[in-house]
């Protein structure tokens, strides 16, 4: 059977849509949880359907609610604005049109406490479920349902070889590997979606990679 | 292994095992949980469908536009009146199914069955029959396995999406679940519960996805309790003995094409049916100025 028994009874979520609201507060949640630092600022770029019918569906609330890291089953969600009021968090929430991507389309931008911008995108597909699709810049694919590395380096010759000999030292398997790059040469992104919890000093290790730039280790959005 | 309704009769009679037991053995191959963890979470999801299935049978929800707004309560009161014309147990149903939906519209906690939009149908017959047989949690939990491999073959056969088979795919897979585990709580063959899942799909063949405003209220609330109904008669039916002629795994494929086949205005886009009505219109501009 290709289809979990609670995948037909679930997911267990705030209503009243699993795609619009549920997913929507799951694809915030995992965006700031990429993030990954404390941030004071956040604008909601909405695409597609998710422009068009947000407030019917409470997609607004529910995004708010998963940037403040409420999960999509919290009842909590519904006193998002409370909520971000008490944590003096600002938001907007504004129209984009973006190219290629899916009908329910968020386009994040933080503003972080130290002074950075972080840009994320990803989209609601369906069921509860959620992709992140671009991370400041850089085209990814990943749903955060495995543990995920998410690594920027200069691209070299053999830069991914010692990434992976360092996960595979620390007995680390790799599910799911994705790499993009402005052109040859020059930046690069590097997503590793792993079937073990990134312990230890996994981060550390890989910081210490020449040509690597920045480490992120984000583990599964339960 | 499982693929449609006739194996899981087929492996019932083959492997001499109830069909709950075929569904969960299928899960624990299938998605690595032992059968402990798979009941507790049953026994979570459950908790979570009684508690939006009563919660809005007394007090009134808000929700966006207030379409629905007090609606479970108005039904459960009237079922209290006892001059109803279906009886006591039908109408607590429908109250029930509609409170389910009436939390969800209003940003409450549903357990999706197969989603949120038909996330009343399922809790509201399991727990009428169940409180009618009066019948221990644990056979609960295994009808709500014969409810979820009923839902499993659907999905992975046809379709439970509004978007891609109307409404049909939704709250008519709910009550073809919720028909089949009636006939399990019932003590009815796995022929019977296949059966019962054909005739809910029968009979609500080409039922459109036509919300109001695109919210999942109106008629969407109406559309549950209605199919909770379809779900206890559908069961009825099966129990009787009658056969539904066409095999169920058909009606399942047919239902699959006849929502491809409905126009997209029919399909969750709201541009169709009772939200292209007049006052349709006129409640979506009141709610998006």
């Amino acid at each position: 059977m290709s289809i979990s028994i609670f995948d037909v009874i679930g997911p267990v979520m705030i209503g009243p849509s699993s795609s619009h609201t549920a997913g929507a507060a799951r694809l915030s949640r995992t965006a700031a949880a990429i993030v990954g630092k404390p941030f004071h600022g956040v604008i909601f770029g909405l695409h597609g359907s998710f422009a068009k019918t947000h407030q019917g569906h409470g997609t607004d609330i529910a995004l708010l609610a998963g940037a403040l890291g409420i999960r999509e089953d919290d009842e909590q969600m519904v006193h998002a604005v409370e909520l971000a009021k008490q944590r003096n968090l600002a938001y907007t929430f504004e129209e984009v049109e973006l190219n290629g991507v899916h009908e329910n389309t968020v386009q994040f931008t933080f503003f972080c406490d130290d002074g950075t911008v972080q840009k994320i995108t990803g989209s609601s597909i369906g069921g509860g479920q959620i992709m992140i699709t671009k991370i400041n810049g850089f085209d990814t694919e990943f749903t955060a349902n495995a543990a995920t590395l998410m690594i920027s380096h200069h691209d070299t010759k053999g830069v991914i070889s010692k990434i992976t000999g360092i996960l595979s030292d620390a007995g680390i398997n790799i599910a799911v590997m994705k790499l993009s790059r402005k052109s040859r040469g020059d930046d690069a992104f590097c997503i590793i979606e792993t079937d073990d919890v990134l312990g230890g000093d996994i981060v550390e290790k890989i910081k210490l990679v020449p040509a690597v730039e920045h480490v992120q280790a984000l583990n599964k959005i339960d | 292994m499982y693929h449609s309704l006739s194996d899981l009769c087929q492996l019932a009679a083959s492997e001499n095992k109830p069909v709950w037991q075929i569904v969960l053995e299928a899960e624990v191959k299938d998605f690595g949980r032992n059968e402990a963890e798979i009941f507790e979470e049953l026994k979570r999801r459950m908790q979570v469908m009684e508690n939006a299935a009563r919660k809005a049978l007394n007090k009134p929800y808000p929700t966006v536009g207030n379409l629905i707004t007090g609606m479970a309560m108005t039904q459960n009161h009237y079922a209290d009146e006892k001059n109803t014309v279906c009886g006591d147990m039908i109408n607590r149903t429908m109250a029930m199914a509609l409170s389910s939906c009436e939390v969800n519209g209003s940003m409450g906690k549903i357990c999706a069955a197969p989603t949120a939009g038909s996330c009343g149908i399922l809790p509201a017959v399991l727990i009428s029959v169940s409180e009618q047989l009066k019948a221990p949690q644990e056979e609960v939990l295994r009808a709500l396995l014969v409810a979820s491999g009923i839902g499993a073959v659907i999905t992975e056969n046809a379709t439970v999406s509004g978007s891609e088979g109307g409404c049909q795919a939704e709250c008519g897979v709910a009550a073809a679940m919720a028909a089949a585990a009636v006939v399990y709580l019932k003590g009815g063959s796995p022929e019977m519960m296949i059966n019962a899942c054909g005739f809910s799909l029968m009979n609500c063949m080409g039922l459109v996805c036509d919300p109001v405003a695109g919210l999942v209220q109106m008629p969407c609330a109406a559309r549950n309790a209605s199919q909770a109904v379809n779900a206890l008669i559908s069961a009825d039916m099966a129990l009787s003995g009658m056969g539904t002629v066409v095999p169920p795994d058909e009606i399942v494929e047919a239902m699959y094409k006849v929502g491809r086949a409905l126009p997209v205005s029919l399909r969750e886009t709201a541009l169709g049916g009772i939200a292209a009505t007049p006052t349709g219109k006129k409640i979506r501009k009141s709610i998006f100025k």
